[in-house]
């Protein structure tokens, strides 16, 4: 860890809704250009979690945190922040496939058109780059103007990843990408990953533990909303050090 | 239980065919009243008291009374429902809102009429003119673009909202430009609910826009306009004879066909974005 570049760094986090709290002081440095894989059961906070860090969590009227989550030593949960200019910043990837209900190229635009793109040709340029960062070009390249909605569940994730892209973040959540998806476009997903943890610093939260970990570099276990272990993939799930996280990972609760 | 279930189908089917057969029945007597008078000149020419000429200014009229009706009540409607859905927080204030909406959206015409009349007409003397009656169409739909648009705004999925946040977007711009798009085809199904009914409206624009008769086409939004229900309201209530009883009728046909193609058009519209949209 130590030799690693930090992108996001969280100081004694928490987070209630109402009077539940969801996260307990949660401590966690998350290395640039790494994936970093977020695991355990339902309702341990994870989602509750990743959340926080595009602050998606502010559209729950009743949510209040405390602590810290520096972005480039600025805390992203602090009232004065641009949520507009953070999200750009830090994209998003949903559980559900949520392509807009319009052609292959506008979902793609739709970004970079919002925050002021109007040249025709560099939208294009911008739509093909993101495609092909997606791995989808070759797949919709002939029908870049049909609805998007008449792609498969798979490909309509990973548009949805294509019109992430295209807002140029440095941050991609992922969550659960793949729970919606069949196991070839999940491992189309799984490769994609691993492609774009070049340019991106990558946080998936998932189920799936094989998942977990064939693609991460990182991986923390989060169980009542703690973090009980949080470590390099290989060693996390080699040698985990705490017995909640062995219980977990080898399937005897969850 | 075999017996009962097919008596039940049978009364059930027997039911709804006289229900289709009631409607038919009005639709084909005004059709075989009205369709002999009905010929270019009919269409073309101006009335000449209640047995000779045709009804192009009412005609026109009608169309300019609803088209000023829509210009008022529809961008008024649909903001007010954005407000409602995506801003109003959920307190007793909105609640009572929605719900003194969803009342005037049942107030008698005739009493958005007397209102048109003492404060558009009258109070701010309007006079009786096609601004005067747009207007009072307008209040009259105004609660019912309102609810249509409402609820087609609701019936977006939430997660077209959240992609949208997750870009980078504003609420506006996420409203604007994702939100209003997939709730379109919604809201112009509610505004030609809304158009049928202001189309059709006799009180109000008896009461506000003229007396049905006029033989001229209006100037000016300031001049007093002709329209397809009082014309037929005064044909039926003063003429008392058989040629205008036929003129009233000639007159309802081309109303309802007016009706007929404009919700044609409409839904063309609508069912074009659909299909270009869904994909399949």
């Amino acid at each position: 860890m130590n030799h690693e570049e930090i992108e996001i760094s969280v100081k004694n986090f928490n987070l209630w809704y109402a009077d539940n709290q969801a996260l307990k002081n949660i401590n966690l440095d998350i290395p640039r250009r790494r994936i970093t894989a977020l695991i355990g059961p339902s309702g341990c906070g994870k989602t509750s979690f990743i959340r926080c860090l595009n602050r998606m969590n502010d559209l729950i009227p009743t949510v209040r945190t405390e602590g810290e989550m520096l972005l480039n030593n600025e805390n992203i949960n602090h009232k004065d922040v641009d949520v507009v200019s953070l999200r750009k910043k830090v994209g998003m990837v949903f559980q559900k496939p949520n392509p807009f209900p319009s052609s292959v190229f506008e979902n793609v635009a739709y970004g970079p058109r919002i925050h002021g793109e109007k040249n025709k040709q560099q939208l294009a340029q911008i739509v093909e780059e993101s495609l092909k960062n997606a791995a989808l070009w070759d797949e919709v390249r002939d029908r870049i103007d049909r609805s998007a909605l008449s792609l498969s569940g798979g490909q309509q994730q990973r548009l949805c990843i294509a019109r992430t892209l295209a807002v140029h973040p440095d941050i991609i959540l992922l969550d659960e990408p793949c729970s919606a998806l069949d196991p070839i476009s999940t491992s189309k997903i799984e490769d994609l990953m691993v492609k774009l943890k070049e340019h991106y610093t990558i946080i998936i939260v998932t189920h799936n533990m094989q998942q977990a970990a064939r693609v991460s570099d990182y991986t923390a276990f989060f169980l009542h909303g703690k973090i009980i272990e949080f470590d390099e993939t290989k060693k996390l799930f080699k040698k985990p050090k705490e017995k909640s996280t062995e219980d977990y990972i080898t399937g005897r609760f969850g | 239980m075999k017996v009962r279930e097919n008596v039940v189908k049978i009364g059930l089917c027997s039911t709804s065919l006289m229900a289709v057969a009631a409607l038919f029945i009005v639709v084909a007597y005004v059709f075989f009243n009205g369709a002999g008078i009905i010929n270019l000149s009919f269409l073309l020419e101006s009335p000449y008291r209640f047995e000779y000429g045709g009804i192009f200014p009412q005609i026109i009229g009608s169309l300019c009374l609803v088209g000023i009706c829509l210009l008022f009540a529809v961008p008024l409607g649909v903001a007010s429902a954005i407000y409602l859905v995506e801003y109003a927080p959920d307190n007793i204030v909105t609640a009572s809102v929605r719900f003194f909406i969803e009342c005037l959206a049942g107030i008698p015409s005739i009493v958005i009429g007397l209102f048109g009349l003492v404060f558009l007409v009258y109070r701010l003397g309007l006079g009786i003119s096609m601004l005067s009656g747009g207007l009072t169409l307008g209040f009259m739909i105004l609660p019912w673009t309102v609810r249509a648009s409402e609820e087609a705004i609701k019936t977006v999925p939430y997660s077209y909202m959240e992609a949208s946040l997750a870009l980078g977007a504003s609420k506006w711009q996420s409203i604007y430009g994702v939100i209003l798009k997939s709730a379109y085809p919604g809201i112009i199904t509610g505004i030609l609910l809304g158009m049928g009914k202001a189309m059709g409206e006799t009180a109000v624009v008896l009461l506000t826009a003229g007396s049905g008769l006029e033989s001229f086409l209006p100037q000016s939004i300031l001049d007093p306009v002709a329209s397809l229900p009082v014309y037929i309201y005064m044909l039926a209530t003063q003429g008392h004879t058989e040629a205008s009883y036929s003129r009233a009728f000639g007159a309802s046909l081309v109303l309802i066909t007016m009706f007929l193609i404009i919700s044609m058009f409409a839904m063309f519209l609508r069912n074009r974005y659909i299909t270009r949209n869904s994909g399949f």
